[in-house]
């Protein structure tokens, strides 16, 4: 990152419009109060769908300009300026942020246009629109700041939202306890991305993308700091995409509306970590030993992730563990350096589309079933739901990796670039993607197929337009996406400025690819035979060690607890003790002394003359011995 | 000259001693108008030993204090008495912890 950036000129200029109309949208709705509540989801969308339109309206102006140049920046003040440590807020156009940029304002509008359905009965929809577009500015800035404090601001506000969003129904006591855990693990992550930023002031001066990486390969910086730099990021990465092993607090977070897991805990914010991974790829790659553990994570948390969604009766559980599972294969690819960028975005991307049409396709379900997410309790949906059921079967297509649906090309992309650097690496994630087809056609045989096995009094329906057609649109998008970006390199050569891969001819057929396929349909008729031809019991099966170990979530809470829960109690309880008794003991034993001291000291003052008298003669006494004594 | 000064100590030992021990508050009140005197007859001995006045007029100014001294002593006995029938000073001891 040598070369000046060019100043943003055109309408380029005014990026940070894009942060500013759903901010603007945010504090009318959370000011205005009562008076917003008949229109201010519509004012929501259309804020949200104009930061779209504007960001296309850059996108193609980008376009316009030669590969190398287009990477833009726009300073819009100075942020933090004491003299030695100076901090210039600037936002960063370039080919990686305007990709987030059309993600999320895409995804995200799609998303509110879907809960205007989905949350019509909620007397708190306009607060809740307020927090949707609260999150599309905070993630906004996250991807367009130009330094990492910028970053950090926006990915504290998602934070923020999240927390909202997940516990915007804090009459359900679980949803309270939910926000609160992905509140406290997120902060375990945000410490490691400050401490990363401390370490950048300290060893670079500045916190800007430019003049970090500028400098990372001056020779004076040592290994050991990139490699301490790079995994600090992976841990601020760990905690907001819900990689091992900070994990916990993703599956909780689906007390939240389904609209908010379909775009907060599946579509765009959980995939922050690997942004900021991509994003940091100078760093990585001055540090084989961090790149080699974000690889690592990456492919620990696939396998988890599947292996929990396998044994979920909770739908919006699998897919959760179905969301972990896909951003390991991004952070996996995300570890392989610079061959695993475009992939690692790209299957984002795609995630992104299919993983939030799954989401909104749950959702869906819920509203048709009276907000019931046991899927043992669903079934035979397939003709009462058809649209519901078109869509989600292309997004279930997508995602276990069947030519020519969208997961296919970056998952293949993603598996064969492990395969290429490390054989342990690809065997995992030819595994997860077996396992992923597995637990995906055990979700759709339950939900979609068999016998009906809901309550008589339920009566399931077909949502309403508003609801279908973002459910349509995203279908669409599962369906060609992957093809649109990959086919003929199209997207590599539109990333290729800022992640710096290098071209390689890349084959459609490959003997992983086959290997893969095959497995993928293992998987799928191991699910038929155990979930479509059989009928499911209504009640869980008690099942064998590996699925009481994958419905506790492998254990995660159970260590997290034994492991800091309560060694934290044990301390905080010490910390009681010693303030209890040892220093408020100090302080009132010494107070207790001079209290019981001049107690007995009091008994002095009997009232008799007499006796004051004896002791002036006896002190009178003393003092002239003293002064003999002296004098002699 | 040392006779004065035994008479001296020992008028105001016997003084002292009456202040100790006695209960009536007249006969402790004598008691120390004794020991005062007492340190009087010291400071004129010593006048009269050194040679020079400063011992007499210290004795005029102990004069004076005993003076208004037993005006105001005198009155608080009367007053106690006039309230508690009593010029012991034993029962006036209610001033205590």
């Amino acid at each position: 990152m040598e070369t000046h950036l060019v100043a943003a000129t055109g309408l380029q200029a005014y990026a940070w419009l894009l942060i500013a109309l759903p901010l603007a949208g945010a504090a009318i709705l959370l000011l205005g109060g009562r008076a917003t509540d008949k229109w201010g989801h519509y004012l929501a969308t259309a804020l949200s769908g104009g930061a779209f339109v504007l960001g296309f309206l850059m996108f193609w102006q980008m376009l316009g300009y030669p590969g190398e140049e287009r990477a833009r920046s726009v300073h819009l003040y100075q942020f933090i300026k004491t003299g030695s440590v100076d901090v210039d807020m600037g936002l960063l156009l370039d080919q990686l942020s305007i990709s987030f940029v059309l993600l999320i304002t895409f995804v995200g509008t799609l998303i509110h246009v879907y809960s205007i359905g989905y949350m019509a009965e909620d007397a708190n929809r306009r607060k809740f629109f307020a927090y949707l577009n609260l999150f599309v500015a905070s993630m906004l800035l996250l991807v367009l700041a130009d330094n990492y404090l910028g970053l950090f601001v926006g990915w504290e506000g998602v934070g923020l939202a999240s927390y909202l969003l997940i516990g915007f129904w804090q009459h359900k006591p679980t949803a309270a306890v939910a926000a609160k855990k992905a509140f406290v693990v997120n902060r375990v992550g945000d410490m490691g991305l400050a401490i990363a930023m401390m370490l950048m002031f300290a060893t670079f001066g500045t916190v800007s993308y430019t003049g970090v990486f500028g400098l990372v390969e001056n020779p004076a910086v040592s290994e050991g700091v990139m490699t301490a730099l790079g995994l600090l990021l992976l841990l601020g990465a760990c905690g907001k995409s819900a990689q091992l092993p900070l994990q916990s607090w993703l599956l909780d977070a689906m007390e939240g509306p389904t609209p908010v897991s379909a775009l907060i805990h599946a579509a765009t914010m959980v995939t922050a970590g690997v942004y900021l991974i991509v994003r940091s790829g100078v760093i990585f790659e001055a540090s084989p030993t961090a790149q080699l553990v974000v690889a690592i994570v990456g492919a620990v948390t696939l396998l988890a992730g599947a292996i929990i969604g396998c044994a979920k009766d909770d739908i919006k559980k699998a897919l959760a563990g179905s969301t972990m599972s896909q951003i390991g294969y991004m952070v996996l690819a995300a570890g392989l350096g610079p061959v695993g960028y475009v992939v690692a975005i790209g299957h984002l991307i795609t995630h992104g589309f299919f993983k939030a049409g799954m989401f909104l396709g749950a959702g869906s379900v819920m509203h048709a079933t009276e907000d019931d997410v046991n899927m043992r309790r669903y079934g035979a949906l397939r003709k009462l739901l058809p649209i519901t059921f078109g869509t989600f079967f292309l997004g279930y297509l997508a995602i276990i990796g069947v030519p020519p649906f969208a997961g296919f090309f970056t998952k293949e992309g993603i598996i064969e670039a492990a395969w290429d650097q490390n054989v342990v690496l690809g065997v995992c994630a030819i595994a997860g993607a077996a396992i992923t087809a597995f637990y995906m056609s055990r979700l759709m045989f339950m939900t979609f197929f068999g016998e009906k096995r809901w309550d008589p009094d339920v009566h399931p329906h077909e949502s309403p337009a508003v609801m279908t057609v973002p459910l349509v649109i995203l279908a669409v998008g599962s369906a060609g996406m992957g093809a649109f970006l990959m086919l003929g390199g199209r997207f590599e050569s539109f990333l290729e400025p800022v992640t710096r891969t290098p071209h390689a001819e890349h084959h459609l057929i490959t003997l992983n690819g086959v290997v893969t396929l095959v497995l993928v349909a293992v998987g799928v008729a191991i699910a038929w035979v155990k979930y479509g031809a059989r009928p499911v019991p209504q009640t869980a099966p008690q099942g064998s060690a590996l699925t009481t170990f994958a419905r506790k979530d492998l254990y995660g809470d159970a260590l997290n607890e034994s492991l800091f829960m309560r060694p934290g109690q044990w301390l905080t309880r010490l910390a009681v003790f010693f303030d209890n008794r040892g220093v408020d003991g100090l302080v009132n034993g010494l107070a207790a002394l001079i209290g019981g001291t001049s107690g007995r000291v009091r008994r002095l003052q009997t009232g008799y003359v007499r006796s004051y008298a004896l002791s002036m003669f006896l002190g009178a006494g003393l003092l002239v011995a003293a002064l003999l004594v002296v004098r002699i | 000259m040392s006779h004065y000064l035994i008479l001296s100590a020992l008028l105001f030992s016997i003084g002292a001693v009456g202040v100790l021990i006695r209960r009536n508050a007249i006969v402790v009140f004598m008691c120390v108008e004794l020991m005062l005197n007492a340190t009087n007859l010291a400071f004129v001995s010593f006048s009269k030993m050194h040679g020079n006045l400063d011992g007499q007029v210290i004795a005029f100014f102990v004069m004076v204090v005993a003076a208004a001294e037993v005006v105001v002593g005198l009155a608080i006995i009367m007053t106690i008495f006039r309230s508690r029938r009593s010029s012991s000073v034993d029962d006036a001891s209610l001033l205590k912890y």
